[in-house]
């Protein structure tokens, strides 16, 4: 407990009142427990999923070799002679990234840097609301729209290439338009940390207002821009319904955005949905795609907020 | 005569190449924020189809019949989503049963009692941090091997699918009470303290009372971040076809996204439509709640200023 210094009695007491607590307030170390206690849950989170991911894993990797499930490109999991080959879904899931930063590093950058360099105080207030909004969306709602709103016509748009009811490059846009606001919001309170000072000078040396966005702005909140788009990459790989709804569920190792291909995210999904009986390798598949899929979004995670720290320890 | 005609033209020069440059500049400038608010539009535009699409295409099946009638594979033109809806109900207030003692706990523990020099304490930080970024597909995961299976063995039932979303959306709420409370001057811990009130007392007693605003609007965002996740649920049983009404410890339920996206796998048109009356559904229940949130942390947020 860090009140105790202030609490104890000092060595030598004389002529000063006893400060000690009348009481030893066990009630008081019982709230401590309790609140340490509840604190300590989010640990045993992690150790939980951790767990949980690892030891179906080992049963896994018992059946297939490593080596296979990292360097393969087929995958048929539920099959007679079955590959595991997860780069098929990887692909997958690398493409619905690209695509969807495709959409969310310009259009979340540019709504950051009009919001905090050019934008009157009103539209600051009445957008910031907004953007709320759309990061409360649904990813069902964005899933449902992704298949039957913007599939159609993004094939409509690009009529020279084929679309199909299902395509992984679509369900990336989408992913795009969702995270739209973690690019803006974190890009946003990085330029925001930046000192006004810099950009008065820049100002005074007779900078237009593009030179000072551009030049002084936004070199300077660069970690923290950099952090809002690992960030946004990091939950494309982590999303599902609308990569389940609008992706497509053929398994393939491709990189043609017009193609239905599954990911590692929609094919947890899709098998979890079927009726998979526990300790076969099917059932196994869902954990080591799983433990894959936790490792690529831990890096990503722990590189974003090493980033965000560093812009706070300059400014802040 | 030579040299002020040499002047003026140099004057001239300079004066053009001033007012062209200055002319380019200014039209790249414009092009720039003209770019900026066009990805502005982009996001705005965005949100307002999907919001405007997704009413459109339910404009026909909005009923109060879709509280009412169960799902149907039949009978189309009847279908409905209350299981789906009660299960929502449902699984929503174990949520919130678990996560506000478990994340103003946590959180007072964080920003009250922890030392931050010491090493366990930075590591539950940095541990819910990291939280809040695992995906949440991945608690789906959990869910499965450990809660409806393994350690806790609770089975395929409502109350799962509860703990299954508060452990996701928990680090939401710790997040939202630390900054609450980090808002609270210290003055007042200080006044507490000195007038012989112990730790806990000065925390219950004048730390949290006003620090509830703050904490209410981090509940309310994580619930309506619960509300609307599906993909954990697929893995921990909200997948089955239901037609009568759940029940907390029996296995059988579903709740509103699933449901919406069993109807959005169909073939038949139809529940296409069906999909969309649900996702406006959510979207109204949702907004109305996010927008509760942000306009008491707004509400608030002034207050302190002022």
């Amino acid at each position: 407990m860090t009140t105790s210094p202030d609490l104890a009695a000092p060595p030598d007491s004389g002529g000063l009142p006893n400060l000690r607590p009348s009481s030893p307030r066990y009630g008081e170390k019982i709230i401590f427990g309790i609140l340490a206690g509840s604190a300590v849950i989010s640990v045993a989170t992690t150790v939980a999923i951790v767990l949980s991911l690892i030891m179906p894993s080992l049963d896994f990797f018992r059946d297939v070799s490593i080596v296979e499930f990292l360097t393969g490109t087929e995958w048929s999991a539920g099959f007679q002679d079955a590959q595991y080959g997860v780069l098929a879904l990887l692909s997958g899931t690398i493409q619905v990234v690209f695509y969807s930063l495709l959409v969310s590093i310009p259009v979340g950058l540019g709504v950051a840097i009009y919001l905090n360099e050019y934008a009157p105080d009103w539209v600051r207030r009445a957008v910031t609301p907004v953007l709320e909004i759309l990061a409360g969306v649904p990813t069902v709602a964005i899933g449902l729209w992704a298949l039957y709103a913007l599939t159609p016509i993004v094939a409509d748009l690009l009529p020279f290439l084929e679309w199909g009811t299902y395509s992984i490059g679509v369900a990336g846009l989408a992913v795009g338009l969702m995270s739209v606001p973690i690019v803006s919001s974190v890009s946003q309170d990085a330029l925001r940390a930046v000192p006004d000072s810099l950009r008065q000078g820049a100002f005074a040396l007779g900078s237009t207002k593009r030179e000072v966005s551009i030049k002084i702005a936004v070199p300077a909140a660069f970690s923290g821009i950099v952090a809002s788009i690992i960030l946004a990459a990091s939950r494309a790989v982590g999303e599902t319904m609308i990569v389940l709804m609008a992706g497509g569920g053929r398994p393939q190792f491709t990189f043609d955005p017009t193609e239905p291909v599954l990911a590692m995210t929609s094919f947890i999904g899709q098998t979890a949905t079927g009726d998979i009986a526990a300790g076969t390798t099917t059932y196994d598949t869902i954990f080591a795609v799983g433990l894959l899929l936790f490792t690529i979004t831990l890096i990503l995670n722990m590189l974003a907020i090493r980033m965000v720290r560093r812009f706070r320890e300059v400014y802040e | 005569m030579k040299s002020p005609n040499l002047a003026a033209s140099g004057a001239a020069a300079a004066t053009e190449r001033g007012l062209l440059s200055n002319g380019r500049g200014k039209t790249v400038g414009t092009l720039f924020a003209s770019l900026l608010f066009f990805g502005l539009s982009v996001a705005m535009l965005g949100l307002a189809w999907l919001l405007v699409w997704s009413f459109l295409r339910a404009q026909g099946r909005l009923s109060w019949d879709l509280f009412t009638n169960p799902p149907s594979t039949l009978d189309i033109e009847s279908a409905g989503f209350r299981p789906a809806i009660l299960g929502t109900l449902m699984v929503m207030a174990f949520v919130f049963v678990v996560i506000v003692p478990l994340g103003v706990g946590a959180a007072i523990y964080l920003e009250e009692y922890a030392d931050r020099n010491r090493w366990y304490n930075r590591f539950i930080e940095l541990n819910i941090q990291n939280l809040a970024g695992v995906p949440a597909v991945v608690f789906g995961i959990l869910g499965l091997a450990f809660i409806a299976r393994g350690p806790f063995g609770l089975g395929f039932i409502p109350l799962t699918a509860s703990l299954t979303l508060a452990l996701l959306v928990l680090p939401t709420v710790i997040l939202a009470t630390r900054e609450a409370i980090r808002a609270v001057p210290d003055s007042i811990r200080q006044g507490s303290l000195a007038l012989g009130a112990t730790k806990w007392q000065t925390i219950s007693r004048q730390v949290l009372p006003v620090s509830i605003p703050g904490i209410t609007t981090g509940v309310i965002l994580a619930v309506s971040r619960a509300i609307g996740e599906a993909a954990p649920l697929l893995l921990v049983g909200a997948t089955t076809f239901v037609v009568f009404d759940p029940e907390l410890f029996n296995s059988g339920y579903t709740v509103l996204p699933v449901q919406i996206y069993q109807y959005a796998t169909r073939a038949q048109p139809e529940f296409h439509d069906l999909a969309a009356a649900g996702v406006v559904i959510m979207l109204i229940v949702l907004l109305t709640m996010n927008g509760f949130a942000i306009w008491l942390r707004n509400h608030f947020d002034k207050k302190r200023v002022g």
